[in-house]
């Protein structure tokens, strides 16, 4: 029985996939420590950091404040003076509290001073509607920080990812935001109990295919995952890519993708307008645009807040039947 | 009280103090001459400030600076050539022609840069505050800000995680009157910024800071009190800026009199300082001039230096944006 449960890949949610990216990080960098609001007696309002704080103490894992700019102000200060904090912004919506620090601090002080000051700084954030915590705790802001030259923007959707990004993010000597999602927590899926981490900058193509691609963000890999399984049936048959770093953007494999397969959608949680995935579908255009037969797609949130109301909630977000529903349209089936 | 001062170290604020000013002064003309492209905010009456705490410094402790910052890295320590460099936007700067007036910095000398953002320093400082417990070194950070930035909700975040986890940080309000061109009255109630201190539960002081053993005493005690572990003070430094809030001229601005700065003058923190210096036999006039001269000398090499120095290659552009 023990060697069948050893040759069974072990599966675990996303939320305790996160907590071993950062007992890891924590296990290898003593100069690591972990700040952010409710993240140590609580161990976070969504769990993550649960057993934290009994492990590496109080003078490695505390809390803070509710003052989100006094903690990436934590994070900046220290990072520069060879610490290698993990900071906490418990919803990706708190930016606002503390948008002077990420954007003319953080992301920053590196150019500004001609390379002389390194940033090793990890910020986990939450993104996502799908709870009813209507539109300040639900937004999927990652168009912000993408903006923002000096910062890495990651976005794990998988345990797998979880895990291995955050323990990149930490070892990278740049400021990197890692936008987890909070729909995801329950999901599971296979986690090595080993340390591993997924190179910065590097898509995965989660499913081939041969002649649609689609572009997924976060939770919408999921939704794309099912939407490939409904095109399926159209004669459809769609790559399904999941670029993991949104900076830098792994366009080679996007590209590479849409050169094969033609016609391509990008599927985010964000507002449509303004979203990463015009981005995305201008470098498709530029670099691809003679092997298009089609327009590139765009799937995301209508042009309004987050609604609370799951009755508006549930129409608010993108899902496999608007991918669908989208394609049909672009392709004219 | 200045007995106990060694003269080594009092001639030593003498000298950080001229080095202040006449920096200032030339890096004003050479901006009005156009051959210092951008803003610069400029420090000249309040060099008190910076040479009494940072003569309490080492390179290894930190400081964040202000808009205001040239007095603070020349304070500590920072050097002309790559200062002027910096200013003339050429490579050989501190930053690499980079950063400019508003970021000038210097890693090396624990200068965590000047910064475009009124009440951006404060919670770097606490930041490398932290560091320096989390990493059981004996340092302080200093954290320069203004009576304006104490107004901003950075400064107030800072204050009380500094106070609530007894960091050794010193926070040193270079209150000078005028938050911009706006003053003291009219951007805050209190007159005193030393108030808010209890409300974060840390001691705060008020100082002359145009006088620069005032200003070392008080400091003195501050950094003591966070090296041993005490916790953070704030040290309000009352003090005056001759210059326009950007640029050099002085008088004959709109929201200020002119008899008003003539006032701050004669308290001015060099003058009065050389008068008691020279009646304690210390330092005579003649020995004060020389340090001017040997200062003018010094600037006059290190803006030959930074005008024959290459400007940054466009290929730079993309340089440093990531580690």
């Amino acid at each position: 029985m023990a060697e069948a449960a050893q040759l069974e890949a072990r599966k675990i949610p996303y939320v305790a996939a996160i907590t071993e990216g950062v007992r890891t990080v924590m296990l290898e960098q003593p100069e690591a420590f972990v700040a952010g609001e409710d993240v140590a007696g609580a161990g976070g309002v969504y769990g993550y950091y649960n057993g934290i704080l009994d492990e590496f103490g109080p003078e490695r894992v505390f809390d803070t404040p509710i003052s989100e700019e006094g903690i990436v102000g934590l994070g900046v200060g220290s990072a520069a003076t060879g610490c290698r904090p993990i900071i906490d912004l418990m919803f990706m919506d708190f930016l606002g509290e503390c948008m002077d620090e990420v954007a003319n601090q953080l992301a920053k002080m590196r150019y500004m001073f001609g390379g002389a000051a390194t940033l090793p700084v990890t910020m986990l954030t939450m993104a996502g509607a799908g709870m009813s915590l209507a539109a300040q705790h639900s937004q999927s802001l990652e168009a912000w920080i993408c903006h923002l030259p000096g910062l890495k923007v990651v976005m794990p959707t998988t345990p797998y990812d979880a895990k291995g990004l955050i323990i990149a993010a930490a070892r990278d000597n740049n400021p990197v935001i890692v936008v987890l999602n909070k729909m995801s927590l329950a999901i599971s899926g296979e986690v090595p109990e080993e340390s591993y981490e997924i190179a910065l900058g590097k898509a995965n193509i989660v499913r081939p295919g041969t002649n649609y691609t689609i572009v997924a963000l976060g939770r919408m890999l999921h939704e794309a995952v099912k939407a490939a399984d409904q095109l399926k049936e159209l004669g459809i048959d769609a790559e399904v890519i999941d670029p993991r770093t949104l900076q830098p953007f792994d366009t080679q494999t996007v590209v590479e993708s849409v050169k094969k397969t033609h016609r391509a959608m990008v599927v985010h949680e964000a507002v449509r307008f303004g979203g990463i995935g015009g981005e995305i579908a201008a470098q498709i255009q530029e670099e691809a645009f003679d092997y298009l037969d089609a327009p590139v797609a765009r799937v995301g949130a209508p042009f309004s807040p987050v609604p609370f109301s799951p009755a508006l909630e549930q129409h608010y977000i993108p899902n496999a039947d608007r991918i669908v529903a989208e394609a049909k349209k672009q392709l004219g089936v | 009280m200045s007995e106990e001062i060694s003269k080594d170290t009092l001639l030593d604020l003498h000298r950080r103090m001229v080095r202040i000013r006449r920096f200032e002064e030339t890096a004003g003309k050479m901006m009005e001459d156009g051959k210092i492209p951008g803003a610069l905010h400029l420090y000249v009456g309040e060099e008190a400030v910076a040479s009494g705490i940072m003569a309490h410094l080492s390179n290894e402790d930190q400081i964040t600076s202000t808009h205001r910052g040239h007095g603070h890295l020349i304070a500590k320590g920072g050097e002309f050539k790559p200062m002027f460099a910096e200013l003339f936007g050429r490579a050989t700067g501190y930053c690499k022609g980079k950063g400019g007036s508003m970021h000038i910095s210097n890693m090396a000398l624990g200068m965590l840069g000047a910064n475009g953002i009124v009440g951006g320093g404060p919670p770097i400082a606490m930041g490398a505050a932290f560091s320096n417990k989390f990493r059981k070194t004996n340092n302080v950070a200093c954290c320069f800000f203004g009576d304006g930035a104490s107004n901003e909700g950075s400064f107030h975040e800072a204050a009380n995680m500094a106070a609530l986890y007894k960091l050794p940080a010193v926070f040193v309000c270079e209150n000078n009157g005028y938050g911009e061109y706006t003053p003291q009255a009219n951007h805050q109630a209190i007159v005193d910024v030393a108030d808010r201190a209890p409300g974060y539960g840390m001691p705060g002081v008020i100082v002359d800071g145009m006088d620069v053993i005032a200003v070392y005493e008080a400091a003195g005690e501050a950094i003591a009190r966070a090296r041993a572990g005490e916790g953070p003070t704030l040290l309000e430094c009352k003090t005056y800026r001759y210059y326009d809030h950007v640029g050099v001229r002085g008088m004959g601005l709109t929201y200020r009199t002119d008899e008003e700065v003539e006032e701050w003058k004669k308290k001015d923190p060099i003058d009065q300082f050389e008068t008691r210096l020279n009646e304690q036999g210390i330092l005579s006039t003649n020995d004060a001039q020389a340090v001017h001269d040997e200062v003018l000398a010094e600037i006059a090499d290190a803006i030959k230096f930074a005008e024959e120095s290459p400007y940054p290659e466009a290929s730079a552009i993309l340089e440093d944006v990531y580690a």
